[in-house]
């Protein structure tokens, strides 16, 4: 097993360093000087040294690099001229909103998601089953952002029971809550479908596996069947799946906060683009995907963990 | 001691299916005695699976049963409530499967899964069912098997899956084994050691064994008596030497000459009894097997043959078998 | 795969309800986009202030947006562009992931180990994110938007492709036919493709919805196609901003959004259900 840790850790922090390095070639693989690219055509010469010198421009190409590098393992993600903060600090003011929408999304989805995917396994084959079936795919196809103006127009706009813009005022958690009811229903629905399915398939091809036979063979009750012997198994790809989710979820709320106002890394990040503000983009970028692998390989060293044949893997 | 450990009477069993049902067990008798060895022979779709899983109760739950009872020791198993019946499995009647790669979980570790296996014995600890588990894997060859308590199943060998899952069988020691086509997974080789196996296990513990098999070889090799089915019927029932030196059901007689083991003159061809199993949706009114039976009459479609005694423990379901 | 297996196919997906509606509404969509021109009653650009925000009537049938616009006619229009972009990108995504796939599969080690490393590390980069970050270097457009859908949806066909490949070579047929003479190129045409272009149409369809999505939602933000190209995210935002005066806009602008990425997930999931039957789990 740590032996098996050891060795996915390792091959996400390449992963992370690859994606570095291809995000940094880039930059420099695109005609133009950033620094002009931010300033528009109207700057001055002086304005973009003085901007190419703030982004560290001026330096050699490898200097860049190292840098980059350098402070990013150091936790420096470069200095936002425009806002003249330390990029990661404005990341880690804005993330926790983004984690809290995303976790509550992934949430109630999870919830609902694995009921209705024991729901369809308990009417497996009835009407209600098919019913699920297509309302399952159907979920799934409908984009967030969409949902989330919809919603809006009804909730907010038509019936006026929740807020259309913003996060609730700080501190007040009950207006915080109910801001985060129509983005995390508009950002969770997708994956319930996606949940109803998995955990509908996992458990129908788990229940009619050899191994549960013998269990009953050997007289376990039917509740030490289900949950020992079926679900530690069926619950593997759900585990992944939802890792997976996260950081789906995570970047899928760019949209969503957009649409509803909220501040988070979805409108710091869109801010950004607008103003060609690429430190704090690359930052951003960077941030989230070493979320996304921390989240990704921690799912798959549970899913080791309660999975053994996974460990082999590594083996040739 | 003669009376018998298991005993199955007149079971009759169907299968619900889109359609209709599906007669599987039509009045079956069959009985085995302590420290017997009985052998369940017939082909594919004859039933003998089935009647495995009556014996044990794990039928499925679109299997009705529409007559007939199971007998553990004189007791009816099947007017039991599902609670007491779950509690005879593994204790007083163990089973073996076909399968070892599939029979084991994956994700817990061999030891974790005998003792689990170990359920319906209470008050005994822990501890105690781990080193039980462990001596019985020693006794049936695993070399190591401290070390194989630890295991995942897929660490082990077809072989040695097996052997864990007949060690599993015997834990409870239970008054009767099932072992529905143990060896049909396996090489040859291995077949030989689990045959082997189950003859060194049955003189020691002197459990009963039931073997389902479509393979007769084995049944020659280990068993005591055998019971051969046909459709979902014992067409013949006698002790072993008897069934192979002289078979009287048409059926048996044919099942005897395709075996290519038996076959004493080379032909050229391999024999085979022409025709098809009859369609059990829709039983036919009599033998179900005169549609290929070389000797069969008018008489034998139109009316069920009887069962015809030739001797002590041998009868056949025939109306052209001379007592 | 003979021409019986593709009808084959074809019929058992036009025998699901789900994969008849998602063909249906697929084929709509990609009829609007063709005939546009001749499909939109009026020209999507032209401005008429004057019959600004006009609800839904006889004369425009889907309204006018703030400009006076004839909603429907962008609308259609908007197709064009959805379906352009996604249909371009997957399919030079699919063409990438199936070159790369194979190169990974029957190419040395070592070539394999550096793909694959490359395919894990595109898959970790949330697409949208890496569509952000793209734009803010190259700015935005259509070009861009292509260009970093292909680099993100190339690693799961390229894995898929590879996985066939490397499964094929060690079967047994393809080392007779290699022992017979065959060259790597005819084993590949003859053996693998065939295999291979049903799991792929399906990932493919399944893409696509992805794609839409992603081209309207950066229309939406403003980081998509230039105006005043009509794109539905586009629509979607103008009436997002005059929600409270025009609501029809949104629920005109989200329709199509709605059917075509749900019908390309029913084609998607009828073609799965179609191809391969053994995953249908459970079904009586």
């Amino acid at each position: 097993m740590l032996r098996y840790a050891v060795k996915r850790i390792a091959l996400a922090v390449v992963i992370l360093i690859t994606v570095m390095v291809a995000m940094y070639a880039m930059v420099f693989l695109v005609p133009g000087d950033p620094a002009s690219l931010a300033l528009g055509p109207r700057a001055t010469p002086e304005l973009k040294e003085l901007l190419r010198e703030r982004m560290g421009l001026d330096e050699p190409v490898l200097m860049q690099v190292w840098h980059f590098f350098h402070n990013a393992a150091t936790g420096d993600l470069g200095y936002d001229v425009w806002s003249k903060r330390p990029v990661l600090d404005q990341i880690l003011e804005f993330f926790p909103n983004t984690l809290v929408l995303g976790v509550t999304a992934l949430g109630w989805a999870v919830v609902l998601g694995v009921a209705l995917g024991c729901a369809a396994v308990v009417w497996r084959g009835t009407v209600t089953d098919r019913i699920l079936g297509i309302l399952s795919v159907g979920l799934i196809s409908v984009p967030a952002f969409v949902v989330a103006i919809y919603a809006i127009l009804i909730f907010a706009v038509w019936l006026r029971w929740l807020p259309a813009i913003g996060a609730g005022t700080p501190g007040d958690f009950g207006s915080q809550a109910r801001a985060l009811i129509l983005p995390a229903f508009a950002l969770g629905i997708g994956w319930v479908g996606y949940l109803a399915r998995l955990v509908r398939a996992s458990l129908l091809e788990v229940m009619g596996e050899n191994y549960i036979r013998t269990a009953r063979a050997f007289g376990l009750p039917e509740r030490k069947v289900v949950f020992r012997y079926a679900l530690r198994v069926a619950i593997i790809p759900t585990i992944a799946l939802l890792a997976v989710g996260l950081g789906s979820i995570l970047s899928s709320a760019v949209f969503v906060e957009t649409v509803f106002g909220r501040p988070g890394i979805g409108t710091l990040i869109t801010g950004a683009v607008q103003k060609r503000n690429y430190p704090v983009v690359m930052g951003t970028v960077l941030f989230m995907t070493a979320f996304y692998l921390f989240v990704v390989t921690a799912a798959d060293l549970l899913i080791a963990r309660l999975d053994p044949r996974v460990r082999d893997v590594f083996r040739r | 001691m003669s009376e018998p450990v298991l005993s199955v009477e007149n079971l009759s069993l169907r299968y619900r299916v889109p359609g209709g049902t599906v007669a599987a067990l039509r009045s079956v008798s069959i009985a085995v005695r302590q420290g017997e060895v009985l052998g369940i022979a017939g082909e594919s779709g004859c039933g003998k699976s089935t009647l495995a899983a009556a014996m044990i109760d794990l039928t499925g739950a679109n299997a009705e049963i529409t007559s007939g009872t199971v007998r553990l020791r004189g007791q009816d198993i099947l007017s039991l409530s599902r609670d007491s019946r779950r509690r005879l499995r593994g204790r007083e009647i163990a089973m073996v499967f076909q399968d070892p790669m599939t029979a084991f979980s994956p994700v817990l570790t061999v030891g974790e899964q005998l003792v689990d296996f170990q359920f319906n014995i209470n008050d005994v600890p822990r501890r105690e069912k781990w080193i039980r588990a462990q001596h019985m894997l020693a006794r049936v060859g695993l070399t190591d098997p401290d070390l194989a308590m630890s295991r995942f199943p897929h660490e082990l060998s077809g072989g040695m899956r097996q052997r864990a899952a007949i060690a599993a069988a015997l834990l409870m020691r239970p008054a009767v084994l099932i072992a529905d086509e143990p060896t049909t997974a396996l090489d040859v080789t291995m077949e030989a050691q689990i045959v082997h196996l189950l003859r060194e296990l049955q003189a020691d513990y002197r459990c009963a064994i039931v073997i389902v098999t479509h393979h007769l070889g084995v049944i020659a090799e280990l068993c005591d008596r055998v019971a051969v089915m046909y459709a979902g019927e014992v067409v013949e029932e006698a002790p072993v030497d008897v069934l192979y030196h002289d078979p009287r059901h048409p059926y048996t007689r044919a099942l005897l000459a395709c075996d290519p083991a038996l076959i004493e003159e080379a032909t050229g061809r391999l024999p085979a009894i022409g025709g098809r199993l009859p369609d059990l949706a829709h039983p036919p009114p009599g033998c179900a097997f005169a549609e290929r039976c070389r000797l069969s009459t008018e008489r034998c479609r139109i009316v069920p043959p009887p069962r015809v005694a030739l001797g002590p423990d041998r009868s056949a379901l025939c109306h052209e078998v001379a007592p | 795969m003979s021409s019986g297996g593709r009808f084959r196919a074809l019929r058992a997906l036009l025998a699901d309800p789900m994969g008849t509606l998602g063909l249906g509404l697929v084929l709509l969509f990609v009829a609007m986009a063709l005939f546009a021109p001749w499909v939109a009653p009026a020209d999507p650009i032209k401005l008429n202030v004057v019959e600004k925000f006009q609800p839904p009537s006889l004369a425009h049938f889907a309204g006018t947006d703030h400009l006076g616009r004839d909603l429907l006619s962008r609308i259609v229009f908007g197709a064009r562009t959805a379906l352009s972009i996604a249909l371009t990108s997957v399919g030079l995504a699919g063409l990438g992931g199936l070159i790369l796939g194979m190169i990974a599969g029957i190419g040395p080690r070592w070539l394999d180990a550096v793909l694959v490393l490359m395919f894990d590390s595109m898959s970790s980069l949330p697409m949208i994110m890496f569509a952000l970050a793209v734009i803010t270097i190259v700015g935005p457009g259509t070009g861009t938007l292509i260009l970093v859908v292909v680099l993100v949806s190339i690693p799961a066909y390229a894995r898929l492709i590879r996985a066939q490949t490397l499964g094929l070579a060690g079967a047994d047929f393809i080392v007779a036919e290699r022992a017979m003479g065959a060259s790597s190129a005819r084993i590949l045409f003859r053996h693998l493709l065939p295999n291979v272009v049903g799991p792929l149409v399906i990932l493919l369809s399944m893409d696509v919805p992805v794609v839409i999505m992603l081209e309207a939602g950066l229309s939406y933000l403003n980081l998509g196609v230039r105006p005043p190209t009509p794109s539905w995210g586009n629509i979607l935002y103008d009436g997002y901003t005059s929600i409270r005066s025009a609501p029809y806009m949104v629920l005109v602008a989200g329709l199509p959004l709605v059917l075509s990425t749900l019908g390309f997930t029913f084609l998607g999931e009828g073609l799965r259900d179609a191809l391969d039957p053994k995953l249908r789990r459970g079904e009586p």
